[in-house]
């Protein structure tokens, strides 16, 4: 919401400076949001005048002009064809800044004369696009003049944000009325006395409404103007709606949004010899339509009220007038409107519409229903003063909604519920000065609430009201009051992982990235594909429709998007939610992680190796260990989803619960991404692990053997398909009470070992506890184990 | 004597001339082993008389123990040289780099939404979190946003597909059904914080579609305004670092507080350069205010004898302010340079009482 500081004065009687006044606004809930002093932008711009103006020596098309500026004379070389001797226009010497142009302007010699300064048209001030020619101002503005004031310009314009509960301020006066209830002056009053009518309105109301839908147009004024002249507004008038970014159109016209924006009450006016018959407030015709004053055509729904006559609908309610009936310079005859329309209609209509109109925006929230008649008097006013004319006597339909909302405030509560003490009385007179009738009931305040703020409804908006007035710098800062003496943890269990999960990944060298919680329908597809449940209806763009099945989507993506910038070698991750299904529970917590190009890139100690799935399956188990999943009781298999390569890929599970996938992407997502291989991910679903037992904070008690541990290598060979884990599991079977680990130290295949087979090498560590071991005990051991590793395996030990 | 003296004298020449250890080994053998020259003289005492045999016994032990000594020396001095040699042989390019182990980096919004819990977690706070896709009653209507209310029309909400009745999801516009959501499942005394991702349908220099808030809440039966501003006031300053750091309360709206406040912090922008701290400009990071008594209702809680406060601020604008990153787009664009440039090693977790 835009005003100038001269309209508010209008309204306001105040001593207040311009500071006072802008510090104020945004201390009782009116937050300004730009002040612009085109004065002060201005200020190098004055009138001069052109003592002669003579043809240049070398050039056609440019005068030479002499200038006398009232302080001095200067010569400024023009080029527009309206410079001539005498005449008066607007100055710019050297030093100024061009607005139009955005050049600050210099001394300079155009082809051999010499040039001090400009001579301004309208769009080099920025203020136009007229650029016939340079400024031509009347005879009677003194020399040095500054151009702002002549121009209507020096009235400061404040820009305040309006909140939704504030629609009474979309009208200067209300602000005004704000400014006057904090102590910043008095509201002056407005002439509302009636305009007498002088012949009976050709035009009626009527309303024509469903009787359940009543409350859409409850009530409509109008009256008619005979032998009015409509030609353009007043400066004054033409001065303010520039200011606050309006286009003045004509003296009707401009009547009609200086109400709406002096006094927040849109109306209408037609053009009476254009409406043929009465105009009746009713829902349209399904399928009926509408130019309306944009010059756009609406198709109206049978939910929109317009306002009709016999030729159909002319106006649509609360929204935008029509183009037929519209004024124009040629308009004599006059019908003012002013009507009430149901907010909740008025935006839905409008949101089908898809128009953004200052009467929209204002019915959305509200106008003051006692306004409606004083606001015909106010408009009939401006008519009869600056078009002439005669008016009728005022013709209305409906009944004016009885306003009457009374809610009470126990003074006490301003203590309670805000910490701030402020006497009874003060409270009341507070209320008072907002337009609130404050009575007594008992120890509460009753206040009946103005017509203008629907958006009173209880004791917490009386509060709110009396403390915003007051100032809310009295809210004193008080410490809140510990409920326990040490904290308790703020993090859940399953909280801690999602840090302890990024720590330990990014400890692995990797980056921790946050995107979209959307993809692409086709980024969706590749990574398992989404439900038509969990689309957007409304994307912002087809990159993001639809919630992602995996922030592994998103990951492959940003690695896409690196390579292309000339980084192709990375590790990214991200701790985020994917999404099954739109119900509650539908979302879940995975870590998810891709690898890409080359490990640790080039170096001297070691030959670049390429990312593989085994880089992978250990990040999947770093992430799986920082969260205390017993991972000694892990599973692996080779049953990963389709996105993953099926043949080097893995899945790490607890039984039929899935923790983890790993592996390298599958070729085919590569492709469609067109992201350069090898690329290696992994997914571990946080949610799934199992969360540790409660209170089982200590490790089980460490024995220390007094022998020495003992190491006896092995080296089967086994079918090409075997797994690994397999054999490891069967060795460390062999003798759980002294075997302490195996370790898998070589996979072979080659010379030595036939087709089809694989030799894998296994370190197995004896710990005694009781006894260093015989030469004999440790080979009972070793039989055992090769015959575990035999049996289930179906492989032999290698000669 | 003389050839007793003599041999003393040459052995232990001979023992200063040995050029390795191997000639001195050799020599100490010569002299001391089983046939060694010293070795075969004391063998040879047996014939004397005792007082000869004592006598040249006597010589002969001065010269063995001279022998050892003087060997022991010269293996040393060697032994010394030996390893001097050795250590020079294998000396390195220190200047070489390491074996890599490159440490990965904690993205900004994760250190941010950490320090966060860090201070709120010392004022009592817990963690709440709740599910992106949300129904109207959680996002909108408990919050009294109502469907005709223009704040819902300025929320530009993303929404689902329609259901089989119509009916459509949204995609939470901000973390606030959380408040909802706790208010329905736990009873009074409240203090919650919420941190989590949020959506708009807006996309420019300054928006994103999806950005992360964190949300408090405080609900029980005293708690006011001034604790609000108390509370907003110790964060700021914990988390801005600035002891000082003044706050400014301004009356604002939003449907599910009564009274509102919008919370600017004291900046100074002199010379172009955004400062936080006492200045003469403010800036403004947060929303607050007293839940709204129809919020409460709505929640089963009696506003009559519960209250309490419930404030919201950008986790990215926090950030951005705290930490200077020039641009918002750029914290989802996943771009390592950024990545490694802007983003926090993860050598701790923040805590106010470590400092970090």
């Amino acid at each position: 919401m835009k005003f100038t500081l001269a309209w508010l004065k209008d309204h306001l009687e105040t001593e207040a400076s311009f500071k006072e006044i802008t510090d104020t606004l945004s201390m009782i809930g009116l937050e300004v949001e730009g002040i612009e002093d085109r004065a002060e932008a201005l200020k190098a711009f004055t009138v001069a005048r052109v003592k002669e103006a003579r043809q240049h020596p070398n050039a056609d098309r440019l005068r030479v002009c002499i200038v006398d500026t009232g302080r001095e004379e200067v010569q400024v070389v023009c080029g527009a064809p309206n410079a001539k001797t005498g005449m008066l226009g607007v100055f710019a010497p050297v030093g100024s800044y061009v607005p139009g142009t955005e050049i600050t302007l210099k001394a300079g010699n155009i082809r051999g004369e010499e040039s001090n300064g400009m001579l301004v048209s309208e769009r080099e001030m920025g203020l136009s696009d007229d650029h016939e020619g340079i400024i031509e101002l009347s005879e009677d503005v003194p020399l040095g003049t500054p151009f702002a004031r002549v121009a209507g310009l020096d009235d400061p314009v404040i820009e305040i944000a309006i909140t939704p509960n504030r629609g009474d301020c979309l009208g200067v006066r209300g602000i005004a009325r704000d400014l006057a209830a904090a102590g910043l002056g008095t509201l002056k009053p407005l002439d509302e006395t009636p305009v007498p009518g002088v012949f009976e309105s050709p035009i009626k109301w009527r309303r024509d409404l469903p009787e359940d839908q009543q409350h859409l147009c409850p009530f409509v004024a109008g009256r008619s103007f005979r032998n009015v002249k409509n030609g353009p507004s007043p400066k004054w008038m033409q001065d303010r709606l520039r200011a606050i970014g309006l286009r003045p159109i004509s003296a009707l016209v401009d009547i009609t949004n200086y109400v709406t924006f002096g006094l927040n009450r849109p109306l209408h006016v037609f053009d009476a010899d254009k409406v043929k018959g009465d105009v009746v407030m009713r829902l349209a015709k399904p399928g009926s339509e509408i130019v309306a004053l944009d010059g756009d055509t609406y198709s109206l729904d049978e939910t929109m009220v317009v306002i009709e006559d016999d030729a159909g609908p002319e106006g649509i309610g609360g929204i935008m007038g029509g183009e037929v009936s519209g004024c124009t310079e040629e308009t004599t005859n006059v019908f003012l409107e002013a009507a009430l329309f149901d907010p909740v209609r008025v935006a839905e209509s409008g949101r089908k519409l898809g128009i953004h109109s200052d009467a929209r925006y204002r019915f959305e929230r509200g106008v003051d229903p006692n306004f409606v008649l004083p606001a015909v008097e106010v408009a009939s006013r401006l008519i009869l003063e600056l078009c002439g004319g005669e008016a009728s006597a005022v013709v209305t339909a409906g009944e004016l909604p009885a306003w009457d909302r009374q809610v009470s405030l126990r003074p006490s509560r301003t203590a309670t519920l805000c910490g701030v003490e402020i006497a009874a009385d003060r409270q009341g007179e507070i209320l008072e000065r907002l337009g609130f009738a404050v009575g007594q009931d008992g120890d509460r305040l009753t206040a009946a609430v103005p017509s203008w703020r629907p958006d009173i409804e209880g004791e917490a908006c009386l509060v709110e009201e009396v403390l915003r007035i007051h100032g809310y710098d009295a809210i004193p800062e008080v410490d809140l009051p510990r409920e326990t003496y040490l904290p308790k943890a703020a993090l859940s269990p399953s909280q801690r992982r999602v840090a302890a999960t990024r720590t330990a990944l990014a400890w692995r060298g990797m980056l921790e990235g946050v995107t979209f919680s959307f993809v692409s329908s086709k980024e969706a597809a590749l990574f398992g594909g989404m439900p038509d449940a969990l689309r957007l209806d409304n994307p912002i763009s087809a990159d993001l429709d639809v919630m992602r099945p995996t922030p592994l989507a998103n990951l492959a993506s940003a690695a896409v998007r690196n390579a292309d910038r000339g980084y192709g070698d990375l590790a990214l991750f991200e701790v985020g939610p994917q999404y099954h299904d739109d119900s509650p529970k539908g979302q879940a917590t995975v870590a998810a992680g891709i690898r890409a190009g080359e490990s640790q890139g080039r170096n001297w100690t070691a030959a670049p190796r390429p990312v593989d799935a085994f880089d992978a399956k250990g990040d999947a188990e770093a992430v799986l260990a920082a969260c205390a999943a017993p991972t000694g009781n892990l599973q692996v298999t080779p049953d990963a989803p389709a996105w993953y390569h099926p043949g080097r890929s893995g899945v790490l599970r607890l039984g039929p619960n899935v923790l983890a996938q790993f592996g390298e992407l599958h070729p085919r997502v590569l492709k469609a991404l067109d992201l350069k291989g090898p690329a290696v991910a992994f997914e571990v679903f946080l949610d799934r692990v199992p969360l540790p037992r409660a209170g089982k904070q200590k490790p089980a008690l460490l024995t220390l053997s007094a022998f020495q541990p003992v190491s006896r290598d092995f080296a089967f060979l086994v079918d090409e398909d075997v797994p690994a884990e397999k054999l490891l599991r069967a060795a460390r079977g062999a003798d759980k009470a002294l075997i302490s680990d195996v370790a898998l130290f070589d996979v072979y295949r080659g010379k030595g070992v036939e087709p089809g087979k694989k030799s894998l090498a296994i370190a197995v560590t004896l710990q005694p506890r009781e006894a260093t071991l015989t030469d004999q005990e440790i080979e009972a051991v070793a039989e055992k184990v090769v015959k575990q590793v035999t049996t289930a395996t179906g492989g032999a030990l290698r000669a | 004597m003389d050839s007793l003296e003599q041999l003393q004298s040459s052995l232990i020449d001979r023992v200063a001339a040995a050029g390795d250890l191997e000639t001195l080994e050799q020599l100490r053998v010569q002299a001391l082993g089983k046939k060694g020259e010293l070795t075969q003289r004391l063998k040879t005492l047996g014939s004397l008389s005792p007082d000869e045999r004592k006598e040249a016994g006597q010589g002969l032990n001065r010269v063995k123990e001279a022998l050892n000594a003087a060997i022991e020396s010269r293996r040393g001095d060697l032994e010394e040289t030996a390893l001097e040699a050795r250590l020079a042989k294998e000396a390195i390019d220190v200047t070489l780099p390491a074996r890599p182990a490159e440490v990965g980096r904690i993205h900004p919004i994760s250190q941010t939404w950490e320090e966060l819990v860090a201070i709120f977690g010392e004022m009592g706070f817990s963690v709440a979190e709740g599910p992106h896709i949300e129904d109207d009653f959680h996002n909108f209507t408990a919050l009294n946003i109502h469907e005709s209310h223009p704040a819902r029309q300025d929320m530009d909400t993303f929404y689902l597909r329609p259901a089989e009745d119509g009916s459509r999801k949204v995609l939470r516009t901000h973390t606030s059904p959380v408040q909802i959501r706790t208010m329905l499942s736990e009873k009074p005394p409240i203090r919650i914080i919420v941190p989590g991702r949020t959506f708009r349908a807006d996309h420019d220099a300054t928006h994103s579609p999806m950005f992360h808030q964190v949300e408090g809440l405080v609900i029980d039966k005293k708690t006011h305004m001034g604790h609000l501003k108390g509370t907003l006031t110790a964060f700021c300053r914990a988390y801005f670092g600035i002891d000082d750091l003044p706050l400014r309360f301004r009356p604002s709206y939003f449907p599910f507080t009564e009274p509102s406040a919008e919370v600017d912090i004291g900046c100074s922008r002199e010379g172009g350069e955004l400062k936080i701290g006492p200045g003469k400009d403010w800036l403004e990071i947060l929303g607050s205010g007293m839940v709204h008594p129809k919020v409460l209702a709505n929640c089963g809680i009696d506003p009559e004898v519960y209250q309490g406060f419930a404030f919201g601020m950008g986790i990215e604008r926090i950030a951005m302010l705290k930490y200077g990153f020039p641009d918002l787009r750029i914290f989802y664009e996943t771009d390592l340079r950024w990545l490694k440039h802007y983003g926090f090693v993860p050598l701790e977790l923040p805590s106010l009482v470590r400092g970090s």
